[in-house]
């Protein structure tokens, strides 16, 4: 039985790491993710994990002796957000392609400059095409969960990718939620040992070759078969994790979906302010619905386009800019899902709540009303959009 | 036991014949000659930084590495090690491993001088039981010679090169030995390729066998970037003693010793002349007396920490 708590978004995943018991953390301090090497250094000091942490002088090397001591055999994870996932991109790239299962919990927030402590999603969406498996939550809870049911994926034989357990700065991790967590057995019992087949001290091993073109390509390939085994994986740890918990997880939520002519795809906390506004519109008649992404990396691409195909127009939420005139990443990959369906809804692209604007719900509930003009009209109108600016 | 090169150098090697390194560089002699002082029951994990000796090495499908081997990137070898040493402690505090590991670094002089630098520091700081080597051929030599913090004054490379009006590199050697011996370490040696490898060898087993983070920092020629005779390698480094240009010392605890004293020491017109990287000034007296000051402070300074001591 799980035991019902109140915890910031920090605090549930430092005690969801201690559950785990890994064999290294090895961390640096950047807000608003500096709470979980904090309190996770209590719990090692405290001797109530076997863990080691390594202090590290930097991010860069955080990421560094993350991957080394994932190579080494043991179980490994660490935390940052921004500028600290930032210093670390030369080693995200090299953690993936030496399939080593890091987990590293990206507390968003977004990337300098200018200075900015609060969040959006520029930090992780930056690093999208790094062979990182990214999740992402709405709540406490679902931080909580996707960390242990991440650190099954990203360990999963078929997959041996990193994976990236990302949720919003301050909204997510400093706010106190009510959390049910799961019993320390539960947990254990869940994430079991980390066997790899192959580690430094456990066979005579050699990481990090010289790659010429004769094998790099293939080994692109393969790199590319782990991350589309990783959605298998999601939906199957999803699963196993509902059987003990009762909470159930996809690769993305459908909310009220079903019969919606208009609906907001999100990503993040927001989540739950899209879904209230949803709530509140279906009262008045009105068919709106929510799909929030939970897995985007690997991107659902199949099965967003079959579940958007029949909406009549959808407005996708990017809190993070490409500053590339085209629009941001979740609505280009969004679109391009759709592309291959029969019926294309009308689809169009908000920027939002940027270096930490606040989103209300007034603010989304105008998003939507946007979308039964465009819907009466027939005309998409301007594509690319931004949300609470001021001009 | 008395050293005796013959009767070492029957244990297995660790770093196999045909890496692709070139004729007449001291790096893989260097790393034969550490690994030589590991006992042969120990097992050991090797990180290398991006540089000559990873890339010429360790080529996919290809391994010269008898023991478990780990690169990632060119500035965190030290990180690498520190970190690899940090899982060995969990596995054997858990009793998931039985075997004894030791864990040893090594990093040309840009992955340890330079772009490596606080990986480095950061890992001697937190104390990981570790040996980190650095084989200092004094410039970026993967990449096409360029300068880097170890180079010495007046060379010509390839970003400082000896030009009209400029002739070569315009600042002096980092002192690297010394930025580690502010880190309080239990161990620290200088030392090259010589002779019987002696003085190589006993630093490194001291080294590797001293409990706690610990640094070598090893001379090793490079044809290419200092431009000698393939064969001169040896030579080179006994120049670069007897000159004083690379004098062999070691701090333990704290405490300085020279471990060779030249009989009488060699001009550093000796060093230069044998390099065609300081051809443009072999006929520049000015410059050679600037050297000549360079390496006699330094020697002094060494005189004087090592003469504290007793």
């Amino acid at each position: 039985m799980g035991k019902r708590d109140k915890l910031s978004g920090n605090e549930a995943v430092a005690i969801a790491m201690r559950q785990i018991n890994p064999g290294v953390v090895a961390a640096f301090p950047i807000t608003p993710s500096t709470e979980v090497p904090q309190y996770f250094a209590s719990f090692v000091n405290d001797g109530l994990v076997d863990t080691e942490f390594i202090p590290v002088e930097s991010e860069h090397s955080a990421m560094s002796a993350s991957i080394a001591a994932s190579a080494a055999g043991v179980r490994t994870m660490t935390a940052t957000s921004s500028n600290g996932l930032s210093y670390m991109y030369e080693m995200l790239y090299i953690a993936s392609m030496s399939r080593t299962p890091v987990i590293l919990n990206c507390v968003n927030r977004t990337v300098s400059g200018p200075l900015n402590i609060h969040c959006d999603h520029g930090d992780s969406m930056g690093a999208r095409d790094s062979g990182w498996i990214q999740v992402y939550s709405e709540t406490n809870q679902e931080a909580y969960d996707n960390l242990i049911i991440g650190t099954k994926v990203a360990e999963d034989p078929s997959v041996m990718l990193p994976f990236m357990n990302c949720y919003d700065g301050f909204i997510t991790s400093h706010s106190v939620e009510n959390i049910e967590l799961i019993d320390d057995s539960d947990v254990k019992k869940f994430v079991g040992e980390y066997e790899p087949a192959h580690a430094l001290l456990k066979n005579t091993c050699a990481f990090g070759p010289f790659d010429s073109q004769l094998y790099y390509y293939e080994h692109k390939r393969h790199q590319a078969e782990g991350m589309k085994n990783a959605k298998a994986a999601i939906i199957k740890y999803s699963k196993e994790f509902e059987k003990i918990t009762g909470r159930k997880y996809n690769l993305f939520e459908e909310y009220k979906l079903d019969d919606a002519e208009i609906a907001l795809v999100i990503i993040g906390s927001s989540a739950g302010t899209a879904k209230f506004v949803a709530n509140r519109l279906r009262d008045k008649g009105i068919k709106a619905g929510v799909l929030k992404i939970r897995a985007f990396r690997p991107f659902p691409f199949d099965e967003i386009g079959a579940v958007l195909k029949n909406l009549k127009a959808i407005a996708v939420m990017d809190k993070c800019t490409s500053l590339n005139d085209a629009g941001g990443p979740l609505f280009l990959e969004v679109r391009s899902a759709l592309f291959d369906q029969p019926l294309h809804p009308h689809t169009v692209n908000y920027l939002y709540g940027l270096g930490g604007r606040d989103v209300k719900a007034g603010d989304l509930e105008s998003v939507y009303m946007d979308l039964i003009k465009i819907i009466e009209t027939g005309e998409t109108g301007n594509v690319h959009r931004y949300l609470g600016l001021v001009e | 036991m008395a050293y005796n090169l013959k009767e070492l150098s029957l244990k297995p090697e660790r770093l196999t014949g045909g890496h692709r390194m070139c004729a007449g560089c001291a790096a893989p002699v260097v790393v034969r000659g550490v690994l030589r002082a590991l006992k042969e029951d120990d097992k050991a994990v090797i990180t290398s930084a991006t540089g000559c000796l990873e890339v010429s090495t360790f080529l996919y499908p290809y391994t010269a590495w008898e023991d478990s081997f780990f690169h990632s990137a060119f500035e965190n070898a030290g990180c690498n090690a520190g970190a690899i040493e940090t899982a060995y402690r969990v596995l054997k505090k858990t009793g998931k491993l039985k075997d004894t590991y030791k864990f040893i670094a090594f990093g040309g002089d840009g992955g340890t001088y330079d772009i490596g630098l606080q990986s480095l520091s950061g890992a001697m700081e937190r104390g990981h039981d570790m040996v980190y080597v650095c084989y200092d051929n004094g410039a970026y030599m993967n990449t096409g010679i360029q300068r880097s913090s170890a180079t010495p004054r007046y060379a010509d490379t390839t970003t400082s090169p000896a030009g009209k009006v400029v002739n070569g590199k315009q600042q002096g050697r980092k002192e690297l030995t010394k930025v580690m011996a502010a880190h309080n370490l239990p161990y620290i040696a200088q030392t090259a390729p010589l002779g019987n490898f002696k003085d190589l060898h006993e630093k490194a087993e001291k080294a590797i066998y001293t409990e706690g983070p610990c640094f070598l920092n090893v001379l090793s020629p490079c044809p290419r970037g200092w431009r000698y005779d393939t064969s001169k390698m040896m030579d080179l480094c006994k120049i670069a003693v007897e000159t004083c240009f690379w004098p062999l010392y070691e701090i333990e605890n704290g405490k300085y010793t020279i471990t060779y004293m030249p009989k009488e020491k060699r001009p550093i017109t000796d060093w230069i002349e044998a390099q065609g990287r300081f051809k443009h000034i072999m006929k520049n007296e000015e410059a050679i007396k600037i050297i000549q000051a360079d390496v006699d402070a330094q020697w002094a300074e060494l005189k004087a920490l090592a003469n504290l001591n007793n």
